[in-house]
């Protein structure tokens, strides 16, 4: 990513500047006119929870379409071809359809505030801690890698000095988060989904002319990659060899089952959408309804890859100085956009990056003021006080945000970087989620090391076994895979063995928090027209599911 | 119930988004409709290497209006079922 070719400058002209001038105003007058919305800090960090589902569910999909997603995941199918899939089809949509039927209840019903204040009432303070402060520390340094991310893109698309990019994103975001808080930064992401959407297709439908439409794509990448690059599950069988470098149990079980059910139902970015839905219905509906945006998001980022890998072959072969794989999508915008679609896809482009940072920015926000500093460092203050302190924990965050952008750069895929970070992180914290939401007995000393020993196991198979080359595989996505199945087994591991010899939490302290019990209070009457057909969550779910299977069928056989 | 259920059930019942809130409908509305007639004008003027460029496609004048089109249908959804604010006093459980 640092090293992208010179010749990427766009031919941007004064059109394409009044369209992202367009763009900054209005982010900036969301800001202003969400301001007059926040009385309290529950209007601040969950919108006063009453959003409709339509808007928190696309924002739940916008939150993770940030501009390193789109870049890096273009990227992965110009390096592995159509494999890139697993990622939307089996790595995303049963983890985001298990997370709005079975999980959506006990987050949305117990009344938290973030994910990790469900472990202090789950399993009590040591875990909490434990997993705030990750959190709060990886959401600065993907804040840092969005950033730093974005000033290499638009220093190479529109000659913008790194410093200025990363000093004028900086201040819209931390301006309009400040500002109008989670209810700001979610309008945005709804803003933002739209524009991305209205560049990406175009780009795609410009591309796929080029090429000679689809067949003349699969034409000619079976020419020059052979025919399993343009399947899902060829070569994936264990011992043999396909350019993902993983098998289909390290796939199925690593990336579709652990990691992604781990960085979809317990990473807060995203679960804080859903969060601030108006009710129960509303928010198990959030992560549904985001699920059939992103079962078609592929088609137009990593078409886009294929198409770029057809028009430039030299792309990620060129060495250092030649196009990298990340450069796939600013490689089209060059050579396909006149003018004025080009400004849309710039404005897309930039107001992805700006989201992505957004999310991470107004769930760290959450995360320190409640989780830390309301639930250990100043407790009992008025209402008022955690309002004003979340104000300043933003601008602090983006300001440290600014500060790690540089840690980004020892990655060339940065998709690789950011899921490495995720399988150390978020994989534990789904073993201990899941393991208390539905075991009764495990003890709070078993979440905590679940999450420890879980962590460290990742961390220890990565750098250790894998770095070191104690065990061989063949790529970093396959070594992903299989650090967040060595974190599962033994988080998972740990957690038995401890609660075997320490003492359960009583029965009426887990209500509501433990599947089979229900809080008092937690039964709620339905909006007003929720019982209607398309609303009902098992139907959205299992549809979602079933269209996710069916668009495997073209790229099986 | 525990203390934090009830903190939060209180900031609920005191929370403004809401009431005042504006709908996000007439951003997207706005915005698409402004930069749908800005994109359209481009196709419209196209020159030959702008087309030629787009591999013949007058992407602008498509995009353009399929921007307008996306922006009007916001803006119809939103005359069509307004938000409701919640009436005082009560759960802000429907703003449609």
């Amino acid at each position: 990513m640092q090293n992208l070719a010179e010749g990427l400058r766009l031919p941007t002209n004064g059109l394409d500047y009044a369209i992202l001038g367009i763009y900054f105003a209005v982010v900036l007058g969301i800001g202003f006119a969400a301001r007059r919305s926040v009385k309290t800090s529950l209007d601040f960090f969950l919108s006063g929870r009453s959003l409709p589902a339509w808007v928190t569910g696309l924002a739940f999909v916008a939150a993770n379409l940030g501009a390193t997603e789109i870049l890096g995941m273009a990227a992965n199918g110009a390096q592995y071809g159509a494999y890139t899939v697993h990622w939307y089809w089996i790595g995303a949509i049963p983890a985001m359809v298990f997370l709005g039927l079975v999980m959506m209840p006990f987050y949305y019903g117990s009344k938290v505030r973030s994910v990790p204040e469900f472990l202090l009432h789950r399993f009590g303070p040591s875990s909490h801690l434990l997993s705030s402060i990750i959190f709060a520390v990886s959401s600065v340094l993907i804040a840092g890698v969005n950033l730093y991310a974005m000033a290499i893109v638009l220093q190479a698309l529109l000659g913008w000095p790194q410093w200025v990019a990363i000093v004028v994103a900086g201040f819209f975001v931390l301006a309009y988060i400040t500002l109008g808080g989670l209810s700001s930064a979610i309008y945005n992401e709804v803003l933002q989904f739209f524009v991305i959407l209205a560049a990406l297709i175009p780009l795609t439908i410009v591309g796929l002319k080029r090429v000679g439409g689809w067949n003349g794509l699969t034409d000619s990448l079976s020419g020059s990659h052979g025919d399993a690059f343009l399947t899902a599950w060829k070569g994936t069988g264990i011992g043999e060899s396909n350019p993902l470098g993983a098998n289909w149990l390290t796939i199925v079980l690593g990336l579709g089952f652990v990691m992604s059910f781990g960085y979809w139902t317990t990473n807060f970015a995203e679960v804080q959408r859903a969060l601030s839905a108006k009710n129960l219905s509303a928010a198990k509906r959030t992560p549904l309804i985001a699920a059939f945006p992103k079962i078609f998001i592929p088609l137009v980022v990593v078409v886009p890859g294929l198409i770029a890998l057809v028009m430039e072959p030299s792309l990620g072969k060129a060495g250092k100085d030649g196009l990298q794989y990340n450069d796939a999508i600013p490689v089209l915008m060059r050579d396909l956009l006149p003018n004025g679609v080009l400004g849309i896809a710039v404005t897309g482009l930039l107001a992805a990056f700006m989201a992505g940072m957004a999310a991470n920015v107004s769930s760290f926000n959450t995360v320190f003021t409640n989780d830390i500093w309301a639930a250990y460092l100043k407790k009992n203050r008025e209402d008022a006080y955690y309002l004003k302190t979340g104000r300043w924990v933003t601008a602090v965050g983006v300001l440290i945000g600014m500060g790690t952008a540089f840690i980004a750069s020892s990655f060339s895929n940065i998709m690789n970087y950011l899921q490495t970070l995720f399988s150390f992180f978020n994989v534990p914290l789904f073993v201990v989620f899941i393991i208390g939401m539905f075991w009764k007995r495990t003890t709070a000393a078993a979440g905590f090391w679940g999450l420890l020993s879980g962590t460290v196991a990742a961390m220890v198979n990565y750098f250790w076994f894998y770095k070191q080359g104690v065990i061989t595989i063949p790529s970093d996505q396959g070594a992903n895979f299989v650090s967040s199945i060595v974190a599962f087994v033994v988080g998972a591991a740990v957690m038995v063995v401890v609660t075997m010899f320490t003492k359960s939490k009583s029965a009426e302290s887990l209500a509501g928090l433990v599947y089979g019990t229900r809080s008092p209070g937690m039964t709620e009457l339905p909006g007003e027209g929720d019982d209607a057909w398309y609303r009902r969550p098992a139907l959205l779910g299992w549809g979602a599911i079933v269209l996710a299977a069916a668009c495997y069928v073209p790229f099986s056989f | 119930m525990s203390d934090y259920q009830r903190e939060v059930e209180e900031l609920e019942r005191e929370s403004t988004t809401a009431a005042r809130l504006f709908d996000v409908r007439r951003i997207i509305g706005g915005l698409f409709v402004v930069y749908g007639v800005i994109v359209t004008i481009a196709g419209i003027t196209a020159s030959d290497a702008d087309i030629k460029k787009a591999q013949d496609i007058n992407i602008n004048l498509w995009t353009g209006l399929g921007m307008l089109v996306l922006g009007l249908l916001f803006l119809i959804w939103l005359k069509l079922r307004p938000t409701v604010p919640p009436a005082p006093d009560e759960p802000a459980d429907d703003q449609g």
